[in-house]
């Protein structure tokens, strides 16, 4: 186990972890960047709660990051700000460099469907669409109808989780293990940036969690994509090249996962 | 571009095919909505259709007569003319003045599409013992038959009135025993009498038209009358029956004649049309409204199922636009396809209406027209209600926080 405030660790971003290297000279700019972001609910009510606290957080590209912390400590409202699907309060968020602070919503949500993959707890696969047309379907709401290559890259991704003969399934025909993989598949539809990924494994068997990690790990070595995987299992956490601690909406530990990055 | 590749309808009608039984409950809704009200309009309009053709039948829409007499008091004001009575005076049969120039001015009007002299008045038809009175009109036959649709009420004989021939209804035909070809004596009360061959007999389907009307050219009933030269009024015919009115009140403005559209000499006729047609349209208003609430609770329904689908689109980069097109298709479709299976029910009722409802005498009650621009209005009218039955779940669909959404 890492000690969570180890101080002989290197600071952030100073060192860039395995999966990053050879793509930080071609992209200098961060893939995340947050300045002093806060998050408040109620405001303006007697009741307003402020649950994230001045969060300060730098991913560059091709990073494979993961984010703990106890119940309740805003991981969830962190991911929903990364994500774009909320807005902080105060401080700024960039994404490739572009401050999001000042867009309007309509900008946003393209940005969001081209820059973020979502992979979620309990996969969120859409039932009545087979495991094929949930991978397309993050494409055929950006470009706005089908076309071939669209269904092309779809079966390239569904073949590269494994998943080729079970394509024209629906999606709630499949297993639990596959419904995941076809998350990953459709999370990477867009080719995005950014992968977040909200315990991704958390409703597997160790096996199937395992598998999934795994592929989330391949998918990062062999094309870049930055990882920020939220998860509560200290193994998976420890698996991955950076470790964010969350606790009580404040960043208290975030190094560098020296097992990994020695062992890469 | 297919639309059925498009975003929307993908997820429109996959949504749809997901909650298949809801869907097809509301669709069967909207068809029994949409039958409903195709079938009744349907039906109003062939009974009124009926109505107005049969009337129309042997009577002009306009008539444009001599203006009455009136019998003025002699002296005005003073002691004496505070008790007198003045009566109404007895109408004489009289000629529209220069009815050739009220003529020609009326048939340049817009609207209408035209004009006839008639010269018409009472006289007494004879055969042998039998006697009974009728009502002569004089036609000619050049216009006549442009505003009433005599050649196409014959029934035996011809109708081309020559000076010495005469055409009856079937009904006098019957009680004089006549035939055509026959001979029969017209009597007026100016005490001319003419003998007249029988050239024609004509059924408008009315009893008492087919017993009192008989048609002789126009000079003959001139010189049956009385009336040389004259005609005692101007038949007009209009684009537009259901206009009747307003043009004669402009006809009316313009001379101080008498002018009588058909609306008013049958205006029990037409307040009763009145009220069927007001009834008819509150129970298609409210059928509409029916429709609508059942299409609208259907998808409030749907946006709370999918909320989670719609939440997990959103964070795929899906706009808010698109998420309310997908709602609104959902709510044109049902509108839609309820509508055309409305119409195709109403179109089997309509049918079935043709074939059960028939008179004594086996023959159709009255024609019902099966319309096709009234399905292609109800279809048109329902999608539109589909979609604005839809806009408010729509928008709530479009409006749901996808963070919120995807955590339930």
């Amino acid at each position: 186990m890492h000690n969570a405030h180890d101080s002989s660790l290197p600071p952030v971003g100073t060192q860039a972890p395995r999966g990053a290297v050879r793509r930080e000279a071609a992209s200098p700019v961060a893939t995340l960047r947050l300045e002093g972001v806060t998050k408040s609910y109620g405001v303006g009510t007697p009741v307003a709660v402020e649950v994230l606290h001045g969060i300060d957080l730098t991913l560059q590209h091709g990073e494979f990051a993961a984010l703990i912390g106890p119940s309740g400590s805003g991981k969830s409202t962190l991911l929903n700000l990364i994500g774009l699907l909320d807005k902080p309060n105060a401080g700024r968020l960039f994404l490739a460099g572009e401050e999001t602070g000042a867009l309007d919503e309509s900008t946003l949500t393209k940005l969001r469907g081209r820059a973020i993959g979502f992979i979620f707890q309990y996969h969120h696969l859409l039932p009545a669409f087979t495991a094929l047309e949930n991978v397309m379907m993050p494409m055929l709401a950006a470009r706005g109808a089908v076309d071939g290559a669209m269904r092309e890259r779809a079966a390239d991704l569904l073949a590269r989780v494994g998943l080729t003969r079970w394509r024209e399934h629906k999606a709630s025909d499949i297993s639990g293990g596959q419904q995941q993989r076809v998350a990953i598949a459709r999370a990477l539809a867009m080719d995005p940036l950014l992968v977040l990924a909200d315990e991704p494994s958390g409703n597997l068997d160790t096996e199937n969690a395992d598998a999934v990690f795994d592929l989330m790990r391949d998918v990062n070595a062999a094309s870049g994509t930055t990882f920020l995987i939220v998860t509560h299992d200290p193994r998976l956490a420890h698996r991955c090249d950076r470790i964010v601690e969350l606790v009580d909406g404040r960043i208290v530990s975030d190094r560098p996962n020296v097992d990994v990055v020695r062992r890469g | 571009m297919n639309p059925f590749a498009r975003f929307e309808t993908i997820v429109a009608f996959r949504f749809m095919r997901e909650g298949l039984t809801q869907t097809l409950l509301i669709v069967f809704g909207v068809a029994l909505g949409a039958g409903v009200i195709i079938f009744m309009s349907a039906l109003l309009a062939g009974l009124q259709a009926n109505i107005v053709r049969r009337t129309l039948n042997f009577q002009a829409p306009i008539e444009i007569l001599a203006p009455d007499q009136i019998a003025r008091q002699l002296r005005d004001g003073g002691p004496a003319s505070v008790a007198a009575q003045i009566q109404p005076r007895s109408q004489q049969l009289r000629s529209v003045d220069q009815w050739q120039k009220v003529l020609g001015d009326v048939a340049e009007m817009p609207g209408v599409t035209a004009v006839t002299p008639v010269v018409a008045g009472p006289g007494f038809a004879r055969r042998g013992e039998a006697t009974k009175s009728v009502s002569i009109t004089g036609i000619d036959i050049a216009s006549f038959f442009d505003v009433i649709a005599l050649p196409e009420k014959i029934v035996a004989g011809r109708d081309d009135v020559g000076p010495l021939d005469i055409i009856i209804g079937i009904e006098l035909a019957k009680d004089l025993g006549m035939a055509v070809g026959d001979k029969l004596s017209l009597t007026t009360a100016a005490g001319v009498a003419s003998t007249l061959t029988v050239i024609g007999i004509f059924d408008f389907g009315n009893k008492g038209a087919n017993e009192r009307n008989v048609y002789v050219a126009l000079r003959t009933a001139q010189n049956l009358l009385d009336l040389p030269g004259g005609a005692t009024s101007i038949e007009v015919k209009v684009h537009d029956p259901f206009a009747a009115e307003k043009i004669a009140q402009i006809i009316r403005g313009g001379t101080d004649l008498e002018v009588d559209s058909w609306i008013r000499t049958n205006a029990q006729f037409f307040s009763a049309m009145s009220a069927q047609i007001l009834a008819n349209t509150l129970i298609r208003v409210f059928v509409g409204l029916t429709v609508a609430l059942g299409i609208a609770s259907v998808l409030v329904v749907s946006v709370v199922q999918k909320s989670k689908e719609i939440g997990i689109l959103r964070a795929m980069g899906t706009e808010r636009a698109q998420v309310l097109r997908v709602f609104l298709i959902q709510g044109a479709f049902m509108g839609l396809t309820g509508a055309l299976a409305g119409a195709l029910l109403a179109w089997g009722f309509l049918l079935l209406w043709r074939g059960v409802a028939r008179s004594a005498d086996g023959t159709p009650l009255f024609v019902v027209v099966i319309e096709p621009s009234l399905f292609a209005i109800a279809c048109v009218g329902a999608t539109i209600v589909g979609i604005l039955s839809a806009a408010i779940p729509a928008r709530r669909a479009a409006r749901l926080d996808p963070a919120v959404a995807i955590r339930g």
